[in-house]
């Protein structure tokens, strides 16, 4: 009796929560789309988002891209493939760890703070001022962060992606005994528009992930500061599942053909 | 005596449960234009909620929300936001945007709300503060640099500054001292009654209660259980009443220990 009565419990509460944040998103979309538009924000948005990532990131990049380096070559040697670690650090990077690292880095620096800053705002009653004061809080708040999370992920992996490739290059140069303009050449050969452009498209839809879990979750937090905290921790976990999730998805879609 | 006209805003039978808890239990309320009605009752009898469905923050389950006779119970998107720029607000604990200026917190309805340009905005804006008592100097602080106190004018002042039709006060006096609560109530009379806009106000502080009123109704367990006009409220036989204005801990009034 009381085992069913948990399921059921936990059951409803899923699709209760599905429902709510799919109502949330369509919401937050078609905001997109109607005016009005706060272009400053969004330019706000973009800095804090995409800028103020842009170290954290591209330390995590350097340091990945030198240790998938280090990692390959143990393998490859062992059958004497060695002269395939710039093209395999290169498809990496591009493809998986570029997009994956940085989503992952920002979600714990981005969603979090879009979380705590509008749990807060809910927790005050700001929110609800907006609204008496003729505002949308989801074309205010919640748009400006979407979009600027769209745009900027794209373009900080771009950049995560290159700093990526050369953590690689230092490593195989510095620890491996690679020669620096070989190294480059086998790179540039490698590149391919597919492997970088399957990347993007996966971090635009990670950084739109990310906002929407921050807003999502702050938009819905309760109970002071308890709940901001609470709304903070579950912004971070659930942009970070759905990440790796999405990008199965992607993966698959993308290239089993 | 002002039974034709149409009420400035009227609450008919409103309902609103959060999953078992009832809140609201039907509360039937009409204000008429230019008249100050407190809303009196115990904390958690509702008085929040009450505000907020009549804002369109909440929905009710039940029952029509009508504002000059228009019903905007179930009003959307632009056409709600038209209704809401009738409306102002000053919040419990002011709600003021932390992210932006004392001024731009001011000016914040008038720029995004009625697309006044920030210049003009922002003088308005600086007049406004003067209303409240506000220097201009004020006007560049952000608002956590201000005390509660200065916090509640700012949001007064917020209130005003798009010379709404009806402006609602979410418990106006609560947390500030017994000096500056009457400031803010002086304030709320020469700003806002005077000029003749109609107020809605929640509170359960009595001394405010009676200062900024002309007339009170006293919600509980989710239904107005009297309302009449202020020099009425200590002639009332009403049980209710009596006990919640005089304070005591015995009588018709239970309080609830668990929520």
């Amino acid at each position: 009796m009381n085992a069913f009565a948990a399921i059921g419990r936990v059951t409803l509460s899923f699709f209760r929560e599905t429902g709510r944040l799919t109502l949330f998103a369509s919401n937050s979309v078609s905001g997109v789309v109607r005016p009005p538009v706060y272009w400053w924000l969004i330019a706000q948005q973009m800095m804090r988002i995409g800028y103020y990532s842009l170290p954290v990131v591209g330390l995590t990049a350097f340091f990945t891209g030198g240790v998938l380096a280090l990692q390959i070559y143990n393998g490859a040697s062992r059958y004497g493939a060695e002269s395939f670690v710039p093209v395999v650090v290169l498809v990496g990077i591009t493809r998986e760890l570029g997009p994956v690292i940085a989503g992952l880095m920002v979600a714990g620096r981005v969603a979090a703070a879009i979380a705590a800053e509008i749990g807060t705002m809910r927790v005050t009653e700001q929110i609800d001022a907006l609204t008496t004061l003729s505002t949308n809080p989801i074309k205010y708040l919640v748009v400006p962060r979407l979009v600027a999370a769209v745009i900027s992920m794209p373009i900080l992996v771009a950049i995560a992606d290159s700093i990526g490739v050369f953590g690689g290059y230092v490593a195989s140069t510095q620890s491996l005994g690679f020669n620096g303009s070989v190294y480059m050449n086998n790179t540039m050969n490698g590149l391919t528009w597919d492997d970088v452009s399957s990347g993007l498209i996966k971090a635009a839809v990670f950084g739109f992930l990310i906002a929407l879990m921050g807003c999502y979750n702050g938009f819905h937090s309760r109970g002071g500061a308890q709940g901001v905290g609470s709304a903070t921790t579950n912004a971070v976990v659930t942009a970070s599942i759905l990440i790796l999730a999405a990008n199965y998805l992607l993966t698959n879609l993308l290239f089993t053909k | 005596m002002m039974v034709s006209r149409t009420p400035k805003v009227e609450l008919r039978g409103v309902k609103k449960r959060f999953g078992d808890k009832v809140v609201l239990d039907g509360v039937d309320l009409a204000i008429q234009p230019s008249q100050s009605l407190v809303v009196i009752g115990g904390s958690g009898t509702g008085k929040s909620v009450m505000i907020k469905c009549v804002l369109g923050i909440l929905t009710p389950d039940e029952g029509e929300i009508l504002v000059d006779g228009q019903d905007i119970t179930h009003l959307r998107g632009r056409s709600r936001e038209e209704v809401l720029k009738k409306f102002a607000m000053l919040f419990q604990g002011a709600a003021l945007f932390d992210s932006l200026p004392v001024w731009e917190n001011v000016a914040f309805g008038l720029i995004q709300g009625h697309g006044v340009p920030r210049n003009k905005a922002r003088d308005i804006a600086v007049e406004k503060l003067a209303k409240v008592g506000l220097g201009s100097d004020v006007a560049m602080l952000s608002p956590a640099e201000l005390s509660g106190g200065m916090q509640k004018r700012v949001g007064l002042a917020r209130a005003i500054a798009a010379d709404p039709e009806i402006i609602f006060f979410d418990e106006p006096t609560t947390g500030l001292d017994p000096i500056m609560a009457d400031v803010i109530n002086d304030l709320i009379i020469s700003t806002v009654k005077d000029l003749g806009v109609t107020t809605l106000s929640i509170t359960h502080d009595m001394v405010s209660a009676r200062k900024i009123s002309d007339h009170i109704a006293m919600l509980y367990k989710g239904k107005i259980v009297w309302a009449g006009a202020t020099r009425d409220i200590d002639q009332t036989d009403n049980a209710f009443v009596d006990q919640f204005i005089h304070g005591r801990a015995e009588g018709p009034i239970k309080m609830e220990v668990r929520a």
